[in-house]
């Protein structure tokens, strides 16, 4: 029999509304999981288990009350960097150790709503810069499946805990591919949604054109039950866009007979690695075998998205992190000789070297006399890249493309080559420029036994459509079934 | 040689919203430090902005009314640089496409009208306040400012003297305090403005090489300000010395300007757009209901007062200087109708009084009311204009009406009888030449007479007796 920490949040959804367990008993089994294995993986950057006890006890008295809402009492961890209040959010940097926001984040306040039973707050690359969870102050997480391997990044940590069962459902956030990476590398599912789907409200912003929360999980239906919490306009965020939100599970048995999906040929002809490669093939036979017809097409301007990307990205990160500067929360260099010396120092010492990289990059292309060759050139390209999207989407339902070139890597061995790191977002960053919804589900493991993962994306706020097509897949397999050992 | 200065100025009015710019604190000013802030405005990790529609609003009107061009699609750009009353270390400003651009204004000056050009209104938000310890190494920041919407008004370099710099300030201000969008207090900060300047031999069209003043926190301090810069630029370039371009700032002390950062140094400013915030898209619509909601602006209302009241242009231009004082004469007027003596009366006894208790004309503890029946005690001769100044002063002090006052201070009318027909014969006695011109039909001298016996009695007399008694006596004779 299984432990209640391995169930989904729909299974264990329904053994609540059955009785069959409680919140407290599902909270604590997953708080027992946490002591045997966190210190082999550092999922966590904080966990709060009295707090967490005590919200499952206010969870159950909710169900009891019949005041329960579909995911009340379910263990979750969020990201690092969305604001929970009165508890520590650091970004998993330096600078922002100590910091505990006077607020709560839209998503936060929306769990809390929820009745959701928060553990705390997972690993993450530092500022959500970077693919492997390596950049944070506190240490790298371990890949779950092998603890030699980097789990992906940036929201490893989320992607981790779910693949160890140190969280049933997990938060992240992803801005070049932050959460489809790591659920690719950990061997669970995870979707971006659409740019402007969830209130970014609370979420510590790394590049805020880009960046975008959403929910990690062992499978297609937690996903949707995540959706129908987090996503819907928020007054608190502009960029946060009115309408109508689906009831996402309802998409979760809709036959995909008869769709069509395409193939971006920029996409595949970049593929090398050879456990990748089959593991695509592998997935187109599922879905051919599901009913559905393939197109080849051509997303000309793709190979611009990466160098666009650490344009756009870095820019914006120059500019959000500038409110990092020692005078009002967070790290403060101990000795400093006047003002600027103290903003120097507190942000030399509280700061690590990828984010130092990144706020550098932004700044010097922004600079007067580089803004036009740079930023607003790669602003040009995102247009560009999102209409060949859209173009495509005239002639499919949805994208299959891999997650990443290849399975997950060694911890430190992409570390001192900047540019091979970056380029392990190369699928994934595409879809951030156009806003779209992307999804990463587990397609296969590599002949090492690491998770492989794949990638569908469909038109903006078509996220229905991910949860139809990623369901109908894990209906055929079990790739998101296995569990690593630990 | 024969200098002349070309100045260009820099305006930055605090706009009269309930909450702040991008968040819902209050703008209220006066709080104790930091108690109108909040996650927003104190630029904590993760929070975002939402714009103040009214902010927008009242932006539209002021270009609307300084006849500049709304770009329909406009948006925000942060501008970037380090300062501790910045908490978020960048402010929200506009920059590429500001939302509006090219207008005008008009300013009379003593060579006649002129007019500036604007080369853009926008949007952005205001700062925080360091307050530097006078005793210890320390600085405090207080960040209730912080986030106060703010519209930045830029000149085109229009403007040639002190002086004209003065007229366009006056009229800039005086338009926004008559939208009501600001309430151009100079000392407290709510209008602010800085300059550039620069000078050139008459007859030349290159722009010589520019300083740029800040600190001037009064009109007068403007004016003075330029006025030295000038001269000083003037001084430098006839001694063959080079002028350096910087930013100086004015001494009201000493009423001179002093370097205080060369531009070489200058900020960077990677100004970008705002993700955070959508582009603005402000829909014609909105434009033509703000501008069906324009009132009535001073250079207007002043022409109207000359046409409509004949009054001068200067009075009519003082009158309109606030849309409330001109409020308070047109009402004066409405119940009075001598438009030049309420004029007179509010220029010179109204102003005196209100500038003297530093009271504003909101606050005036006369009301037009009251004011129009003193002038028409005044008018009928009921009391003579001395009188009726001692009855104004009690009135301001007092709020009294005039008749209460007069009574109080036996300042009532004469009206018996007999006294009066005493006083009346003892005038027509003394002017017997009058009389005889009067009855040989010169009617029009009854005035004369009234007046005399006002003047015997210190316009206490009861004028409507006394017309009845001096015709009665004329009669006789």
């Amino acid at each position: 029999m299984l432990a209640l920490y391995e169930y989904t949040a729909g299974r264990l959804a329904e053994m609540l509304r059955t009785k069959e367990t409680s919140s407290v008993e599902i909270t604590r089994s997953v708080l027992e999981r946490i002591d045997a294995v966190e210190e082999k993986l550092r999922c966590y950057v904080t966990v709060s288990p009295e707090e967490a006890v005590k919200m499952a006890e206010e969870a159950d008295r909710r169900l009891a009350a019949g005041d329960g809402k579909p995911l009340t009492g379910i263990p979750i961890a969020i990201k690092d960097n969305m604001c929970w209040k009165g508890h520590r959010t650091t970004c998993a940097s330096k600078i922002l150790h100590n910091f505990h926001p006077p607020y709560d984040s839209t998503v936060v306040r929306l769990l809390k709503e929820e009745g959701i039973v928060i553990l705390g707050s997972a690993n993450m690359d530092e500022f959500a810069m970077g693919s492997s969870t390596e950049t944070s102050h506190w240490g790298p997480t371990r890949n779950p499946w092998n603890v030699e391997m980097i789990p992906g990044g940036s929201s490893g940590g989320s992607a981790a805990a779910v693949a160890a069962g140190e969280a049933v459902v997990t938060l992240g956030s992803d801005t070049g591919g932050s959460i489809r990476l790591p659920a690719a590398f950990c061997g669970v599912s995870g979707m971006k949604p659409t740019y402007g789907a969830v209130s970014r409200y609370g979420l510590v912003a790394y590049a805020s054109s880009l960046d975008q929360i959403g929910p990690i999980a062992r499978d297609a239906r937690d996903i949707a039950l995540l959706l129908n919490i987090i996503c819907g306009h928020d007054p608190k965020d502009s960029t946060s866009v009115p309408r109508d939100y689906p009831n996402f599970s309802n998409s979760l048995d809709k036959p995909v007979k008869g769709m069509k999906i395409g193939l971006p040929r920029e996409f595949f002809d970049k593929l090398e690695d050879p456990d990748v490669n089959r593991v695509m093939k592998d997935a187109r036979q599922i879905y051919r075998s599901l009913g559905v017809s393939f197109v080849d097409l051509s997303l000309p301007h793709l190979d611009y998205a990466l160098a666009a990307y650490y344009i756009i990205a870095p820019s914006e990160a120059s500019s959000n992190l500038a409110r990092y500067d020692g005078v009002k929360y967070g790290f403060r260099a101990e000795n400093f000789d006047g003002m600027i010396d103290m903003y120097c120092r507190s942000r030399a010492e509280g700061f690590g070297a990828e984010v130092k990289r990144r706020i550098m990059l932004g700044t010097y292309a922004l600079s007067s006399g580089y803004y036009d060759a740079y930023y607003l050139k790669a602003a040009k390209i995102r247009t560009l890249i999102t209409n060949d999207f859209r173009k495509a989407f005239e002639e499919c339902d949805a994208i299959l493309c891999p997650t990443a070139p290849s399975p997950p890597f060694r911890i430190g061995e992409k570390m001192d080559d900047p540019i091979q790191m970056y380029l392990t977002d190369v699928f994934t960053i595409p879809v951030n420029m156009a806003g779209l919804p992307g999804m990463a589900i587990p397609g296969g493991f590599s002949s090492d036994g690491l998770p492989i993962g794949i990638q569908l994306v469909a038109s903006h706020f078509e996220e229905a459509r991910l949860v139809q097509l990623s369901s109908a897949f894990q209906k055929e397999t079990d790739h998101h079934l296995k569990r690593p050992s630990l | 040689m024969d200098y002349e200065a070309v100045i260009g100025l820099e305006i930055h009015a605090q706009l009269l919203t309930d909450s702040k710019a991008f968040c819902s604190c209050t703008t209220r000013f006066g709080a104790e430090p930091n108690s109108n802030t909040c996650p927003i405005c104190l630029g904590m990790p993760g929070v975002l902005p939402v714009l103040n529609r009214k902010a927008l609003e009242f932006t539209v009107k002021m270009a609307l009314a300084c006849n500049c061009r709304i770009n329909e699609f406009n948006r925000f750009a942060r501008k970037n640089y380090y300062y501790p009353d910045l908490p978020k270390n960048y402010q929200i400003s506009q920059y590429e496409l500001p939302i509006s651009e090219n207008g005008f204004v008009e300013i009379e000056t003593s060579q006649g009208k002129r007019r500036i050009g604007l080369t853009r209104i926008h949007m952005e938000e205001d700062a925080g306040k360091l307050i530097h310890d006078e005793t210890k190494p320390v600085s405090y920041v207080d960040l209730n400012r912080t986030g106060v919407p703010l519209i930045e008004i830029v000149s085109e370099p229009d403007i040639r003297s002190p002086e004209e710099a003065g007229a366009f300030l006056r009229e800039l201000r005086a338009v926004l305090v008559y939208l009501g969008i600001c309430d151009g207090n100079m000392e407290e900060g709510s209008f602010r403005c800085d300059a550039n300047v620069s000078v050139r031999p008459k007859g030349e069209q290159a722009l010589g090489i520019k300083t740029e003043l800040k600190n001037m926190n009064s009109f007068r301090f403007v004016e003075r300000g330029l006025q030295f810069e000038i001269d000083r630029q003037i001084e430098l370039l006839k001694a063959g010395e080079r002028i350096v371009q910087e930013t100086r700032l004015f001494d009201s002390a000493t009423g001179t300007t002093a370097s205080m950062r060369s531009k070489e140094y200058a900020h960077d400013y990677r100004y970008f757009p705002d993700p955070d915030l959508l582009p603005i898209r402000v829909e014609p619509a909105l434009v033509e209901r703000l501008r069906s909601e324009l009132p009535e602006l001073p250079t207007e209302k002043k022409l109207r007062f000359v046409n409509e009241f004949g009054i001068p242009a200067y009075d009519a231009g003082v009158l309109t200087a606030s849309r409330e004082l001109a409020l308070y004469f047109e009402e004066t007027v409405k119940l009075f109708p001598k438009p030049k003596m309420v004029s007179n009366w509010i220029m010179t006894e109204l102003m005196r009084r209100l500038k003297g208790e530093e009271h504003g004309i909101d606050s005036c503890p006369i009301s037009a009311e009251q004011l129009a029946a003193l002038l028409r005690l005044v008018d009928e001769g009921s009391i003579s204009g001395k009188i009726a100044k001692t009855v104004f002063d009690e009135m301001f002090d007092t709020g009294k009406d005039s008749s209460a006052i007069i009574e109080e201070k036996g300042l009532v009318q004469i009206s018996d009888q007999g006294e009066l027909v005493e006083i009346a014969r003892k005038v027509l006695e003394d002017n017997p030449s009058e009389v005889e011109k009067y009855l040989e039909g010169k009617t029009k001298l009854m005035g004369f007479f009234v007046g005399q016996v006002m003047k015997v009695t210190q316009g206490k007399a009861n004028p409507a007796m006394v017309n009845q008694i001096l015709m009665e006596e004329l009669k006789k004779r």
